[in-house]
């Protein structure tokens, strides 16, 4: 176990040094010319004012040399300065963490949990009408993009019936204790994360459905039905549970599409996350917070890689012992 | 001989294809007596398991539909009581064991939370007091080390010792009747062994009575009291487990224990055979489903069914070739 975990603990490092260098690569072969935006931010400049920030910068060094520079502070947790805040990345990023975290999460958690909820429904009779609106939901759900869907639900439930709020996080007009500032998120929450999470909804209500289907089948629920166990448990308790894998899987596999998918319902819903944040800084081509913006969801897939391992080996002991 | 624990009459299933309806129980009857180990024979697809299946309410529906006949367990019907009293008994006072221990336990659930939650279900015992249960049945099946074995997975176990799991958690709440649907045609001719005579031996220390599905005729010989004969859907023979053995009386039965491998036989010859294979069941013909391979078929074979006809005592089978008439010409 000890040996096991020490072994995926070095895999991540690679993965991330890795990642680290991808990242800067990529950053360096778009086009565009950093300094001039620096420049333009300022209200223009000569040349020898462009030469000033390209110092100041590091950006007149070999590129090589810049990757260097580069991975030497990211290890010691300084990932720069942004360019166009004119901050810490690093500080930068954690102040959108949270946000963004929250969002994801709430996304992923209404998607799995309704999700799986749907496909067990649906299994239950596979030709019956809860079977066919689930296949119908999540052909809809898979089909619309994200921000066609969240500006949808934001005329319904924000202009139409005003029951939520259009965009933002918290409503700063509010004053009061903890309790009704998270009320106050939560509410600003609904939105964002129903848009993010009905795409994997769909995904999930299918894949349940189907997952069940094949598990409905197999010999130990029919054990289980001689053994006399009620219809409900046989769903719920004998074959949910088998069912559930390739979903945990798939969902796993999935967490860094969900973070890409937050940066447009984050700019649909002026959500104050990482979404957000990396938008404005691809517009503005400020390298240095990109580059922590990519590395910060490299750590979060990694993380989320680690989880998924780890809920499978809850969910089926046949992985625990490494068959 | 004391009531029967278990009479069939005159049961019929169908199951609605796309190709017709199919009989797949015919008129099938019999009795079993407490304590009584009947075998149930024949070729794959002749109606066996569908039987057992009937017996316990799980015949998957649709397409199967229990269209007549009565299953009489404990002065009730069976095929008229609800599915939530059917569960009661399922399990309880009829358990049943299938042919595939590596595939019909419950992979994310220990051996013992399987068998203590049969024990919870039907007895309404406390998970302490059905844990205990679990881990004594475990000891009763001979598993060693029980109290360990009883956290185990399924996939840490031996393919014997799953079905030794199976049958600990068919008999846990003391079943009245005990259906084994082949379960030993996926282990080892050694393992195969020591499970029958478990069976045998669980079976005189307890009075359950067993329903034994199987192809081992060297096993029906040795454990079985009575003998039902199959094909395509319906008994064709029936009696003493001697009598059918050392007198078949149908031409089927005479073949399928002509095909059983003798250690005494002319190593070069080959194996008899029935020759042909079982019909579809949507398409029998009026007269005798084997007709079409029987090496003794006449004409006659195909007008009709043929009656059931005593051979000896509680010894029948049926036959046209048995009639009297058919005797004496």
């Amino acid at each position: 176990m000890a040996y096991r975990i020490l072994r995926q603990l070095l895999y991540a490092a690679a993965l991330i040094l890795a990642v680290l260098v991808l990242n800067f690569l990529l950053i360096q072969l778009a086009p565009g010319d950093p300094a001039e935006v620096i420049a333009g931010e300022m209200g223009g400049a000569n040349a020898e004012v462009m030469a000033a920030i390209r110092q100041q910068y590091g950006l007149d060094k070999p590129i090589l040399t810049q990757l260097g520079l580069y991975l030497g502070r990211a290890l010691q947790g300084d990932l720069g300065t942004s360019y166009f805040y004119n901050r810490p990345v690093v500080e930068l990023i954690l102040s959108r963490l949270g946000p963004t975290l929250l969002l994801v999460t709430a996304a992923l958690a209404f998607a799995l949990i309704v999700g799986t909820r749907l496909g067990v429904m649906a299994a239950r009779k596979p030709r019956g009408i809860a079977s066919t609106l689930v296949t119908v939901l999540s052909l809809v759900g898979y089909s619309a993009p994200v921000f066609w869907t969240g500006l949808m639900l934001v005329i319904l439930f924000a202009a139409k019936i005003p029951l939520f709020p259009v965009a933002g996080m918290i409503n700063i007009v509010k004053q009061g204790g903890p309790l009704v500032r998270a009320l106050d998120i939560a509410h600003h929450l609904v939105l964002p994360a129903l848009t993010l999470g009905l795409v994997y909804l769909a995904q999930y209500s299918r894949l349940t459905r189907a997952s069940m289907l094949e598990v409905l089948g197999a010999d130990y629920i029919r054990t289980a039905r001689a053994k006399g166990v009620s219809e409900r448990r046989v769903l719920n308790h004998h074959a949910f549970r088998n069912a559930l894998l390739p979903v945990v899987t798939v969902a796993g596999m999935q967490f860094g599409a969900i973070i890409s998918g937050a940066v447009l319902v984050e700019t649909v819903f002026s959500w104050p996350g990482l979404g957000t944040l990396a938008f404005q800084s691809i517009l503005a081509r400020d390298y240095p917070t990109v580059l922590g913006i990519l590395f910060f969801s490299t750590l979060l897939v990694i993380i989320a890689n680690l989880l998924t391992d780890f809920v499978s080996r809850l969910l089926d002991p046949r992985l625990a012992k490494g068959h | 001989m004391a009531d029967p624990v278990l009479d069939i009459r005159n049961l019929k299933v169908d199951f609605t294809t796309r190709r017709g309806v199919a009989h797949v129980l015919d008129d099938v009857s019999f009795t079993v007596a407490p304590g009584e180990l009947l075998a149930i024979v024949g070729e794959s697809g002749c109606g066996k398991s569908m039987t057992a299946l009937s017996i316990l309410g799980l015949i998957p529906s649709p397409p199967g539909r229990i269209v007549g006949g009565s299953i009489g367990f404990q002065g009730r019907d069976l095929t008229r009581l609800p599915q939530s009293d059917l569960r009661r008994i399922r399990g309880g006072d009829i358990a049943m064991i299938f042919q595939e221990p590596m595939t019909s336990l419950n992979p994310v659930f220990t051996c013992g939370e399987q068998i203590a939650e049969a024990v919870r279900l039907h007895q309404k015992a406390s998970p302490a007091a059905a844990r205990t249960r679990a881990v004594e049945m475990l000891r009763a099946v001979g598993i060693p080390e029980p109290e360990l074995r009883a956290d185990a997975y399924p996939h840490q176990l031996s393919g014997g010792m799953r079905q030794r799991v199976m049958i600990a958690m068919a008999l846990s709440c003391e079943p009245k009747l005990l259906i084994a649907d082949e379960p030993t045609t996926a282990l080892d001719v050694t393992v195969q062994a020591q499970i029958f005579t478990l069976l045998d031996d669980l079976r005189q220390r307890t009075g359950t009575a067993i329903i034994l599905i199987t192809h081992d005729m060297g096993a029906v010989a040795e454990m079985a009291d009575k003998v039902a004969v199959m094909y395509a859907g319906r008994i064709i023979e029936r009696g003493p487990a001697d009598a059918v053995l050392d007198n078949p009386g149908h031409p089927y039965t005479r073949g399928l224990l002509a095909s059983i491998p003798r250690i005494d036989a002319d190593p070069d010859a080959d194996l008899p055979e029935i020759p042909g294979i079982v019909p579809a069941l949507t398409d029998l013909g009026r007269g005798c489903a084997f007709a079409p391979r029987c090496p003794m078929a006449i004409d006659a074979c195909l007008a009709a069914q043929p009656r059931h006809v005593a051979i000896s005592a509680n010894h029948s089978a049926a036959c046209i070739r048995l009639e009297p008439q058919e005797v004496s010409a």
